[in-house]
């Protein structure tokens, strides 16, 4: 049941990025060209994404005691911001800027768009294991 | 700033944003998990093959082929295809992947992450997160894309 749930999901989510626009490189560029010419249609699927899933959180997910189909809430403990967070999001924000590219949509491409969305997915996951062992040696043994 | 109207769709984002918002709800309500996909992806890849059935890798793979078949299943109800035009290839592509990669593992999320989980649970941590990689885009189109 898990699974289904989760491949369901999955589904749902690059359905979603398909009618969003999400896969389409240069509408990612137009959204993030404010000081150009600022297409702004990328909010709506932010605020759209938000909005639902907010509802979602307030009205179930805080008066559940545990999901559906696990005994509990993975939900990240850390609160405070620090400087991982923000280097992070920042080298996250140049490579997104770059290529219109972020890590669902790259996923997403696969099949639709092989050439360019496979050689970034591979890059990125390089990306993701280099982070990985990175924050390994950050946190002390 | 000049608007494009020209370009601008708001009907069909807000409906594929909803069905993102849907999709991490169900996520979170059914099987306790944040649907962030570099959070998903990095695990999948270095939890391979422990962990079981709940926390280890089987869950997160079955998300991802979702997520590789959601658009097919969107092609199949629609006439049109999926707008896909590229910004850049080659060495510009693979630097912005690897940075994109190591930009979210390093900072414990992405745009799903932090962007429609985060945001919707008030996270600090997230909301921080995604002005700071707002910002950095922004910048970094206004660099690099200046002319489109």
């Amino acid at each position: 049941m898990p699974l289904i749930t989760a491949l369901i999901s999955g589904i749902i989510f690059g359905i979603g990025l398909a009618m969003g626009g999400m896969l389409d490189p240069a509408k990612v560029v137009g959204f993030l060209n404010i000081f150009g010419i600022w297409d702004p249609s990328l909010a709506f699927v932010m605020g759209g994404g938000v909005i639902v899933n907010l509802i979602g959180y307030l009205l179930f997910i805080k008066r559940m005691d545990q999901p559906i189909c696990e005994n509990r809430f993975h939900i990240p403990p850390k609160k405070s911001l620090d400087m991982p967070l923000l280097t992070g999001a920042v080298l996250f924000g140049i490579g997104w800027g770059m290529t219109g590219l972020c890590p669902g949509p790259a996923v997403a491409s696969l099949m639709t768009n092989p050439s360019t969305g496979g050689l970034f997915l591979i890059c990125l996951c390089g990306g993701l294991l280099a982070g990985k062992l990175i924050l390994s040696q950050l946190r002390p043994a | 700033m000049t608007i494009n109207f020209a370009d601008f769709t708001p009907y069909a984002p807000l409906i594929g944003g909803g069905l993102i918002g849907l999709a991490a709800f169900m996520l979170m309500a059914v099987n306790g998990r944040v649907m962030g996909i570099s959070g998903i992806l990095g695990s999948a890849l270095t939890r391979f093959p422990a962990g079981g059935v709940s926390n280890g890798w089987v869950w997160r793979w079955a998300f991802l082929a979702g997520t590789v078949l959601g658009p097919l299943v969107y092609l199949a109800f629609r006439a049109d295809s999926i707008l896909v035009r590229p910004v850049n290839d080659g060495a510009w592509l693979y630097i912005g992947g690897f940075f994109v990669g190591l930009g979210s593992m390093v900072g414990a999320g992405c745009t799903s992450g932090h962007g429609i989980c985060g945001l919707a649970r008030l996270s600090l941590r997230s909301m921080v997160a995604v002005m700071t990689f707002m910002i950095s885009a922004v910048i970094t189109v206004y660099i690099v894309h200046s002319g489109i």
